[in-house]
């Protein structure tokens, strides 16, 4: 099952799958997604985020995707509808309520389709008790999350926060800081999360508006080749569709026992579901060249992000860089599973680590503060609560006063 | 999935389980005719169940699990509940998922089992406790009948929540004294199979379980109809005897008694023209079937 790569050009085990080659109703040939990402001519597109979400489902051979409105993400749902009814999707309704949406989407993924859904902020948390469900069913489904505020008074603004209630749903979680990523890591998503030794949900998160509603330009294969389907029969649970015999067993038992049997049965499939998430690990980094980036590592200051937020850090370091002031950067593509070593190893000989984060609660610097010695090191911040962007020069501000230097921002004024 | 692939490996014959030898000797998959007479010739597709002693439930699960049309390629949803006991037990794919949600998982499952299966008619059946139907599902039940989502719902009303120890439910009967309705329950009990009816279900049939002959007819018709038309919806009576402080031997009394006339469980059928049109076309084929069956000379003694 895990056995190596075939070529050392493939980045992650290549496809077998019997309709490998041959062309889908549309006239799309199936691809294996080593070939579509590194032996295909990409061609640069000037779109938006929502448009970006469009193009990777019209050449990801979804099965099923179900839609409910709820900004920022109402764009790329319905623009998947449109896809649908131009035949690249076998099944696509709206459900009534994200709760219902994402029980609809693991129903279609029991059966054995491959399912993409998209949700945002209150979807995200209505939605909130299947997750664990799905990781606990061991159902592949993609959600793209575009997030926004979640609290009260409502924000339809870009805000992390709900990131932070997926971090223990089970979901694999990657952030993607522009639409390249996001296009990348929606088709790559579906190839890491239907392993058969992962077969875990994955949330493709960005940031709402940031990602959804700007335009940016995007490499993209072109749209006659798509990606092999999801083959239910190598999933390493029964696909549910009566095809193979009915041993009485059923995916997701109920163990309601007040024994140790029912006990060890839960531990036990708790640990799979995280073993499973660090199996993820090994096709994950090289499919997207590592679960950081880095650069200049050897700098006493580092800026630690995920998201736009690295974006507005590279800014930042440009303008540091003007006054002599020397950053880093480390840009942590997958939140879950959490590149644990990779971002000790970043951070090594970094002095002062900040975190810029689009959310009150900090929730990515706890989990770097969690992980590196002598956390201290870690400042986190600065933070921008939903409805606010963070300017680069707000970065720029955190560290000069952390470093002692004088800031001239109005709120440095007065006694 | 054909009869044929319900057999056993032969390398591991000897470790498989007696039951299970039974299950592919003599289980009544693929055969036409299966019915509630089936009971007591041949292996049933419940093992055992946990419910307590006595409990309707599981004479209503047996009685089901004989009158599917087509196990062989029948998917149950079910839900939390005294049901989710029994379900491991079943020897017919199923999915638990979460409390409530049931008819929305149907609703992707049956889709998708259309669109990969288009030449096989895979049945979708969810069968759920009253708590999971009505109250904390009820958006989704009903949902999927506006959708005219083709599946069946079964509702096993006890008329209370009884897993979580005998709480009020919305088809509890008004007055009644229970966990949560200290001083009775103040409003009526849920009409759901009018609401099924209003909302777009070309079957629905209120029935207690204490005759299996009408409980195999509500699930045949059910299922058929589902099929070829849209939602059906079938709600039993099981009484949760262990709530309303019965007997193990009580059950099949307390449902003659609720099913007796004025009783709150007289049986009501209600089909679209349709329906009932679908209905007698399939009766009369079978009868026709059958006539040309028992005309026919065996070829050998
Ligand atoms: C979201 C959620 N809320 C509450 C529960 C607790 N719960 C489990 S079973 C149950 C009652 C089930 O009642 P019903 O559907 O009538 O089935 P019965 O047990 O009576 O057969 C409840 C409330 C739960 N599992 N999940
Ligand atoms: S608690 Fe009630 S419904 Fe549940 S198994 Fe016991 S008798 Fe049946």
């Amino acid at each position: 099952m895990n056995k190596q790569v075939d070529s050392p050009k493939d980045k992650i085990i290549r496809s077998q799958h019997v309709k490998l080659g041959t062309k889908n109703k549309k006239d799309q040939t199936f691809t294996d997604v080593n070939t579509m990402f590194y032996d295909t001519e990409m061609t640069p597109n000037f779109l938006t985020g929502s448009e970006v979400i469009r193009a990777a489902i019209k050449i990801a051979s979804v099965g099923t995707s179900v839609a409910y409105p709820i900004t920022p993400q109402s764009e790329a749902a319905a623009l998947i509808g449109e896809l649908y009814s131009e035949g690249y999707l076998d099944e696509y309704f709206r459900g009534e309520s994200e709760f219902a949406v994402m029980g609809q989407c693991a129903g279609a993924s029991f059966a054995g389709h491959r399912v993409f859904t998209t949700t945002a902020g209150p979807g995200t948390l209505r939605a909130m008790e299947n997750f664990p469900m799905w990781a606990g069913s061991r159902l592949p489904i993609q959600v793209c999350v575009t997030m926004r505020g979640i609290n009260s008074p409502l924000s339809i603004q870009p805000d992390t926060l709900e990131a932070h209630f997926l971090l223990e749903s089970g979901m694999l979680m990657w952030h993607a800081e522009t639409a390249q990523d996001l296009f990348d890591f929606i088709l790559k998503g579906f190839i890491v999360a239907e392993q058969p030794d992962v077969h875990l949900p994955i949330a493709t998160m960005c940031d709402g508006f940031f990602v959804t509603h700007t335009k940016d330009t995007v490499l993209l294969p072109p749209d006659d080749i798509c990606l092999t389907p999801y083959d239910p029969y190598k999933s390493p649970v029964p696909c549910m569709d009566m095809e193979c015999p009915p041993v009485r067993m059923m995916r997701d038992p109920f163990i309601m026992k007040s024994n140790y049997i029912s006990y060890m049965t839960h531990a036990s499939w708790q640990q799979e579901i995280r073993a499973a998430m660090e199996r993820s690990r090994k096709h994950t980094i090289p499919l997207l060249d590592g679960l950081i980036d880095t650069h200049d590592l050897d700098r006493e200051i580092l800026i630690v992000s995920s998201g736009t937020a690295v974006s507005q850090g590279r800014e930042a370091i440009r303008l540091l860089e003007e006054e002599g002031i020397k950053v880093g950067l480390v840009k942590i593509k997958t939140i879950r599973p959490f590149p644990h070593e990779e971002v000790k190893e970043a951070t090594k000989n970094a002095k002062h680590i900040f975190v810029p984060e689009f959310n009150m609660a900090g929730w990515l610097a706890r989990e770097i503060k969690a992980i590196v010695p002598d956390n201290h090191r870690v400042v986190a911040g600065p933070h921008v609560a939903g409805g606010m962007t963070m300017p680069s020069e707000v970065i720029v501000e955190e560290i000069k006063k952390y470093l002692g230097m004088k800031v001239s921002s109005i709120s440095n004024r007065g006694s | 999935m054909s009869k044929e692939k319900i057999t056993l490996c032969e390398d591991l014959a000897d470790i498989m389980p007696p039951e299970y030898h039974e299950l592919v000797a003599t289980a009544t998959y693929g055969k036409e005719d299966r019915g509630w007479k089936d009971i007591g010739n041949s292996k049933e597709l419940i093992e055992q169940h946990s419910l307590c002693a006595g409990c309707p439930e599981s004479i209503a699960f047996r009685y089901i699990l004989a009158s599917l049309p087509n196990p062989e390629d029948t998917v149950f949803v079910g839900s939390t509940g005294c049901t989710s006991l029994v379900f491991p037990h079943v020897a017919v794919q199923n999915i638990h998922s979460l409390f409530g949600n049931q008819n929305a998982i149907a609703s992707g499952l049956k889709r998708t089992l259309k669109c990969r299966f288009p030449d096989v008619e895979k049945d979708v059946v969810v069968l759920a406790g009253d708590g999971a139907t009505v109250d904390i599902g009820l958006d989704m039940t009903m949902q999927s009948w506006f959708r005219q989502e083709k599946f069946t719902t079964i509702c096993f009303d006890n008329e209370l929540y009884a897993n979580t120890g005998g709480q009020e439910s919305g088809l509890m009967q008004k007055g009644f004294v229970a966990k949560m309705a200290p001083a009775g329950k103040t409003f009526d009990k849920v009409r759901l199979p009018e609401i099924a009816r209003e909302a777009g279900c070309h079957y629905v049939a209120l029935l207690t379980v204490s005759k299996p002959n009408r409980v195999e007819r509500a699930i045949r018709n059910a299922v058929y109809i589902a099929r070829e038309l849209g939602p059906t919806y079938v709600q039993l009576y099981t009484p949760c005897i262990l709530e309303i402080g019965k007997q193990s031997m009580e059950g099949l009394d307390e449902m003659k008694d609720a099913e007796s006339i004025g009783g709150r469980f007289v049986m009501k059928e209600y089909m679209t023209d349709e329906a009932k049109k679908m209905i007698e076309d399939r009766e009369a084929e079978e009868k026709a079937k059958r006539k040309a069956a028992k005309g026919k000379k065996p070829v050998s003694a």
